[in-house]
């Protein structure tokens, strides 16, 4: 009983918004099929949730990018930072894998750990930029890094466009790397490659590093509670620059474990395509954190799940692969509402109407700026721990 | 002479979409909610005003079009605005999240939506609304030629958006309710203001003009066309800046909205500029200089910051 108290309620407790916000994101899903084309809705519906499992190694295949961007959200989202520039890392680890790629002759395996290493630079560099206007001068980091997606999306799209070494104009994306430049295949004859072990690894890394180290600590001190923690003597400026550009490096290497996946068809690789439109990875990497609790191994799940529906999305007959991102928008949507669903199911809401509970009276005191940054740290209360040590 | 002629021309038409949505971001923060889902709102007006524009376009006159197609822009604005209303003040749930929601939604419908209809990536209009020369204002020397000759008329509808602001926000009770909310909700509160409904007449009021904005994009850059690949192009979140750039003030707003329109367009007006032409610059650096500029503009204006005291903290009536 108390090994059901201790750790299979909360866990479930943490859970159960995200699989309230996935049932709602698929309901509407489900509507908006019927909407655009109700003959074919139950079959497309059936399809969107079946269809994975026999392309179970598609699934992980196109879940590594996602676990990484994920992470990046998630492990930002720690220490209350929201990362929305994950797309833009993930643009630059793409854009530096290809660099070693096409410019470094390298013998396998080295070309493809330097290419992922060049990508985990990019990333941390591109992330830490954001990091530095929070830090030093309290510019909110989302407009930052939506801004340095559009920067570093041109950027990349200018410089490979304008090279004929990495653009293959006619066209229109880069030419195929070779085969000793890709990442190695796990099994022949399927899609799995040492990308997913790599995302699996450092997803548990994370975990350790969030829980049991003191920067850990600190960072989701910093993330429960801005000032508590500076006035404990953690360094928030420092560690907000770091936690940016370790959220940069692993979108990065997710750029880097995208691009340089091998590909199954002899003789051809993955490509970028300089179009001018921002990657919609670091977007999925939001709905992928947010369903994961921002925890590195729900995450991991998370990213398989995001990838399972993606992969029914595209067999849907009649329909197009969007209808995923509409659900995943409708799941993000929802996921927001993860307070409100805990406390119904607590029964906390109830109590709270009708009788005001003891500690009301501290909340008399007229809110300023101050308490907005004590309670919005944690944003929706996708920290579980803070939730737990409030009811008790 | 040319040359100014052409700046301005170009200019007005791309500052009006900054304009009207850097607007309806201020209502929303002046009334206490952040709304980060403009460039959400900016596409699903844009989407329907270019989808009415093409299913009426045909029928009558152009300009008329366009009034209607604005209409149904702002309307449509409104309504997916209530999502932002409903989750950040019934729900209290975090804006940021809800916003960005938002915003992956739109795109991926007008892709779906789209590609299942009209077999392309957006709506694709062919109705004239440029505007070559309005009858005896565009004869006024120098003024005709600047503000009366190659526009749009949303530039005209934005300007007057933008007076109504002015005197709706400063010299109504409406405006003075509104702003307290997002100061001081607990006072605003204790005098009898409804909160909640002056945080949805906030965040509905920022739905409309940016539904107008997303159509005025449309319009004045995208030539009555939209599309959901490339959307409004961050426009909405530059609005913001402009908006922050614009210290939460109308008319401030107008100039900031101006400054980065400017920018935005001095690309295409490279070739008329002989000493910008002889620097040979190459494409990409106009392409980021409204987002490297907005960097910059943010990085001085952020240490003086009026930011309403109140925004983004959802309303608790329980903890007054």
């Amino acid at each position: 009983m108390s090994f059901w108290n201790k750790n299979v309620k909360p866990l479930l407790m943490s859970i159960l918004p995200s699989v309230v916000a996935i049932l709602i994101g698929l309901l509407f899903g489900l509507l908006v099929m019927i909407f655009a084309s109700p003959g074919d809705a139950p079959m497309g519906f059936y399809t969107v949730l079946t269809r994975g499992i026999s392309k179970f190694s598609d699934v992980l295949y196109y879940a590594t990018p996602i676990i990484m961007t994920g992470l990046s959200v998630g492990f930002a989202y720690r220490m209350g930072l929201f990362n929305i520039g994950a797309s833009g890392q993930f643009t630059m680890g793409i854009f530096a894998a290809l660099l070693v790629s096409f410019f470094l002759p390298l013998k396998s395996p080295a070309s493809w750990i330097v290419a992922c290493v060049a990508a985990i630079a990019a990333g941390a560099i591109w992330g830490s930029i954001p990091g530095f206007f929070k830090a030093l001068l309290n510019i909110n980091e989302v407009i930052t890094s939506i801004m340095f997606n559009y920067i570093g999306m041109y950027v990349v799209d200018y410089l490979i466009s304008n090279s004929s070494t990495m653009y293959f104009a006619t066209k229109a994306r880069t030419n195929y790397i070779s085969a000793e430049a890709q990442l190695p295949a796990l099994w022949s004859g399927t899609n799995l490659n040492v990308g997913i072990i790599i995302a699996v690894v450092l997803a548990v890394i994370l975990f350790v590093v969030l829980f049991y180290t003191t920067f850990g600590y600190e960072l989701r001190a910093t993330g429960f509670n801005k000032d508590a923690a500076k006035y404990a003597g953690m360094s928030s400026k420092r560690n907000i620059i770091i936690t940016m550009a370790i959220a940069g490096a692993l979108a990065g290497l997710g750029g880097a474990l995208c691009i340089l996946a091998p590909s199954t068809v002899v003789g051809s690789s993955v490509t970028y395509e300089p179009i001018n439109v921002i990657r919609n990875e670091g977007f999925n990497g939001i709905a992928v954190a947010l369903l994961g609790c921002s925890h590195p191994i729900g995450i991991v799940f998370s990213a398989i799940f995001v990838s399972y529906i993606q992969r029914g999305g595209t067999g849907a007959v009649a329909y197009k692969p969007e209808i995923i991102d509409v659900v995943l928008a409708f799941i993000i949507y929802f996921s927001a509402f993860a307070m409100v669903v805990r406390e119904i199911v607590s029964g906390k809401r109830k109590k709270k109407k009708s009788a005001p509970a003891p500690g009301a009276v501290i909340d008399a005191v007229p809110p300023g700026p101050n308490d907005t940054a004590m309670q919005d740290q944690t944003g929706t209360g996708l920290m579980p721990e803070a939730e737990e040590r409030g009811e008790e | 002479m040319n040359v100014v002629y052409f700046l301005v021309q170009n200019t007005l038409p791309v500052a009006i979409p900054l304009l009207l949505t850097a607007l309806g971001g201020m209502f929303s923060e002046r009334s206490g909610v952040i709304n980060l889902a403009l460039e959400g709102i900016m596409l699903f007006g844009a989407f329907f005003g270019c989808l009415t524009t093409y299913y009426i376009g045909s029928a009558m006159n152009p300009q008329l079009v366009l009034i209607i197609a604005l209409l149904v822009a702002a309307l449509a604005g409104a309504i997916y605005s209530l999502a932002l209303s409903f989750a950040a003040v019934n729900m209290k749930a975090d804006q940021t999240i809800v916003g960005t929601a938002m915003n992956m939604l739109v795109p991926a419908m007008v892709l779906l939506i789209s590609k299942m209809f009209f077999m392309s990536d957006g709506i694709t209009t062919s109705v004239n609304l440029y505007i070559q020369k309005i009858p005896l204002l565009g004869d006024i020397p120098v003024i005709g030629q600047l503000f009366f000759q190659k526009t749009y008329l949303t530039v005209y509808i934005g300007i007057a958006v933008l007076v109504i602001a002015q005197i709706l926000l400063y010299k109504t009770k409406f405006g003075l309710r509104l702003r307290a909310c997002g100061e001081h909700p607990q006072a605003a509160d204790s005098v009898g203001i409804n909160v909640y409904r002056m945080r949805y007449a906030g965040v509905t009021i920022s739905g409309i003009l940016g539904g107008l904005g997303g159509f005025a994009y449309a319009v004045g850059i995208m030539d009555g066309n939209c599309n959901g690949h490339t959307g409004v192009a961050g426009f909405g979140f530059l609005a913001l800046a402009v908006m922050i750039f614009g210290q939460w003030k109308p008319i401030r707003i107008l100039l900031a909205a101006l400054f980065f329109a400017f920018l935005r367009q001095l690309s295409n007006s490279v070739m008329l500029i002989p000493f910008l032409y002889n620097l040979n610059i190459p494409k990409v650096v106009y392409s980021i200089l409204p987002y490297v500029a907005t960097m910059v503009v943010l990085a001085f204006t952020s240490k003086k910051s009026r930011a309403p005291k109140a925004e983004g903290i959802p309303y608790d009536k329980g903890s007054r």
